[in-house]
């Protein structure tokens, strides 16, 4: 176990002081005053380490990232889980936009709400099968060309509006959980509004009770459905825009 | 209902078989990947409108016993509505798609390097025989220091004071452009490693992933991170001798790619990393980039990742405020920057862009060279030209007018049989290049096309080295930007001045 403080420190020098403790041999990390430091996190392997920051880390934390947990306590910037192969990303507070992009793998839970851009390209593969929820709302282009993988909107914080315009558009791949109906008329034609069955419910349900459990809140009360799913309608949303030209 | 008007739009070409010589061997009709050819009972028929004369045929009749003729009906003859405006027409109308093709744009727009002449010596200076006289093409990618400060050790030897940004070492200055595996097949790019390993160069995989195939080729590759981040992790990043963040292509500026899902089999999956049959969608921006400040990010978190001991590339296509682009870009923090000119080739892009969006590599070239020179940053990063070269004139005019080196895509491809006839979007290559079809792909032995690309390189080199002779330098780098060993020809006065090369005779 090392705690690092990271008052005043520039990026470089506190990722490489992780990057050197991790090859080390340490496990454990413990990150004081962090205050907007970038790519915490960046690049790092190996599924027992796990960085608690306290402060508000900078932007692209936990990206490229294959295997560890960092849990933040407080809010996060922008681009969180950022191309993320594995591990998982534990936010307290609220989270910026583009969180996820193209994330292959692994977990991001976000007790608050997130901006906009979130999920753009997420993608599942094989075994690996991304999960992201999001305690409060989001912002615009939710799940924009989400490719694979799971995200889940809670609602739990009385919000309005669940989401804001271009919801799930260029979709062709995952799934979309969301714990309140939206106005689904003005939302992409590229997706399906249905009702999440028993099945959906099984795969949920063991990560609601994680989610629960990581912000203390009674699982009984997420897992109580109904729950509303949204898939692409096709695999393959462009399939016929195009036609062979004569030159 | 009735039949539509258009479905029969004239064939481009006829596949004319001459019976006599034919000994109805059927080598055509296998190597055709148009499914033109078959066989009528007692002879081979051709269906003339599957005909993209790919010159596959031909070439493998052991009978000389076909002709690929361009058809002689013609349309009626306009100088403003050519064929293929009015063909593009019926087709769109029948489908209401947006019109593609593959490769560069074959319109015929000038050709800035055809009116670009090079300077020789006589008399006052000597020419330098390379045959006999060392002649240096070794180029190093990166950064380099504004300057240099040296300490000296114990033996008075001179050493380097601050250590030397990561370098990509190339024997000469050629590498491979980036074609991913799903646009080109396994096999074109194994062709492509062995030649780079050979010859000392390095290839790009492009924005497909790398496949565990192409692994043990890491001292030659760069690796691609474009907006769908295809097969990018942690172990991918570090698995080349560069990472490359791909923003744009010359054949289609400003636009993404949509791999169609029955391209992605399960090897192509397995090296993407994502499901088989959906479409690989790699959408138009990195939606982690909004802005130069938004580049910088990613650079950096790419260099975190890599721990700044590699390179990092960024691709753009030329366009119109190219110049202020590439300050941009390197004042990100890129150590290389590559720029594809306009006639830069594709596996797929809608022709509306590919044949009216961009400007030319010579340009683009010329201005960012003078740019980076006038703003005291030339040094920060090395260029990569790319954008149609096909000789080794093109590319010693490339580096004269700034480049550090030059890709070759579509070269390369010629190398392994391709008669360029724009169709590499349906997956149907003949020669086993643009497909994913294995009784396609079979047919293109890495081996041996490795070791055509090896001699295409080689060859391409003496031929620099000689010219480099004639000018009297004895080194690629002397030429670097040198554009005072240019001469226009037929060129006017804007274009002389945005080149930054005085006309033939001054």
């Amino acid at each position: 176990m090392i705690t690092i403080d990271a008052k005043d420190m520039h990026y470089k020098e506190l990722n490489k002081i992780i990057r050197e403790n991790i090859a080390s041999g340490i496990k454990n990390f413990f990150l004081e005053n962090v205050n907007g430091q970038y790519y915490i996190g960046d690049g790092i392997k190996g599924d027992d380490i796990t960085i608690t920051v306290n402060g508000v880390p900078g932007n692209d934390l936990g990206v490229f990232m294959d295997g560890p947990s960092i849990i933040v306590n407080n809010n996060v910037q922008d681009n969180v889980g950022n191309t993320m192969n594995a591990g998982k990303i534990t936010i307290k507070g609220d989270a910026g936009d583009v969180v996820g992009y193209g994330m292959r793998g692994g977990r991001i839970y976000i007790r608050g709400n997130a901006g906009y851009r979130i999920g753009i390209h997420m993608k599942g593969y094989n075994t690996q099968i991304p999960v992201i929820i999001i305690g409060g709302k989001v912002g615009s282009f939710f799940g924009e060309y989400m490719a694979g993988g799971v995200m889940v909107l809670l609602g739990l914080n009385n919000s309005e509006e669940l989401a804001g315009e271009y919801f799930g558009v260029g979709m062709h791949g995952g799934t979309i959980y969301l714990k309140k109906k939206i106005d689904f008329s003005k939302y992409s034609k590229e997706v399906e509004f249905l009702e999440a069955n028993d099945e959906d419910m099984i795969f949920l349900k063991k990560y609601l009770i994680e989610y629960a459990n990581d912000f203390n809140l009674q699982a009984e009360d997420l897992i109580n459905g109904p729950f509303y799913k949204i898939v692409p309608s096709s695999a393959r949303p462009y399939a016929h825009l195009y036609t062979s030209s004569a030159l | 209902m009735t039949k539509s008007s258009f479905t029969n739009i004239q064939s481009e070409y006829l596949a004319v078989i001459d019976h006599a010589k034919c000994v109805r061997c059927k080598r055509c009709i296998q190597n055709c990947g148009w499914g033109t050819y078959s066989f009528g009972g007692d002879k081979i028929i051709a269906d003339h409108s599957k005909c993209v004369a790919c010159g596959r045929c031909y070439t493998y009749c052991p009978e000389g016993a076909i002709s690929i003729l361009k058809n002689p009906t013609v349309m009626r003859e306009n100088g403003n509505w050519q064929d293929y405006h009015i063909k593009n027409i019926w087709r769109q109308s029948e489908t209401g798609g947006i019109a593609i093709s593959g490769m560069g744009t074959p319109l015929k727009y000038k050709k800035y390097f055809d009116h670009i002449l090079l300077d020789a010596c006589q008399v006052t200076n000597p020419p330098i025989d390379p045959l006999r006289e060392p002649m240096e093409l070794k180029t190093f990618l990166g950064k380099k220091p504004s300057k240099l400060e040296l300490d000296f050790n114990e033996d008075g030897q001179p050493i380097l004071k601050n250590p030397m940004p990561p370098q990509i070492e190339l024997a000469t200055p050629f590498i491979f452009a980036p074609m991913s595996y799903g646009s080109i097949s396994l096999n074109a790019q194994k062709a492509m490693a062995l030649a780079a390993r050979a010859l000392g160069i390095v290839m790009n995989i492009g924005e497909g992933g790398l496949h565990d195939e192409l692994v043990p080729f890491g001292k030659n590759i760069i690796v691609q991170v474009a907006s769908g981040r295809f097969g990018v992790n942690r172990d991918y990043l570090n698995s080349g001798v560069a990472v490359e963040i791909k923003i744009g292509q010359g054949a289609k500026p400003g636009i993404g790619g949509h791999l169609p899902g029955e391209k992605i089999g399960a090897d192509i999956s397995r090296t993407r990393m994502i499901p088989a049959g959906t479409d690989a969608i790699s959408p138009a921006p990195h939606h982690d980039i909004y802005s130069i400040e938004d580049l910088r990010q990613l650079i950096y978190a790419i260099k975190e990742a890599i721990n700044y001991e590699k390179p990092v590339s960024v691709k753009v296509a030329a366009v119109h405020n190219i110049a202020a682009i590439v300050s941009g870009i390197v004042r990100a923090g890129a150590d290389i920057v590559y720029i594809d000119g306009f006639t830069g080739g594709t596996g797929a892009a809608p022709i509306i862009i590919r044949d009216n969006v961009g400007i030319p590599i010579e340009i683009a070239l010329a201005q960012v060279d003078q740019r980076l020179r006038e703003e005291g940053i030339r040094n920060e990063a090395s260029l990569v030209a790319a954008g149609s070269i096909r000789s080794s004139a093109d590319a010693v005019k490339a580096i004269a007018l700034g480049a550090d080196a030059v890709a070759i895509g579509t070269a390369a491809l010629v190398v392994m049989g391709c008669h360029i006839c724009g169709k590499c979007h349906t997956g149907n290559c003949s020669w086993g290049i643009t497909t994913q079809r294995p009784e396609l792909t079979r047919r293109l032995d890495p081996e041996e096309y490795g070791e055509k690309l090896y001699n295409l390189i080689t060859a391409w080199s003496h031929e620099m080295k000689d010219i480099l002779g004639a000018m009297g330098v004895n080194s690629i780098e002397s030429l670097r930007g040198s554009k005072e060993r240019l001469r226009g020809i037929e060129l006017t006065d804007s274009e002389l001045k945005v080149l930054g090369i005085k006309h033939a005779g001054m």
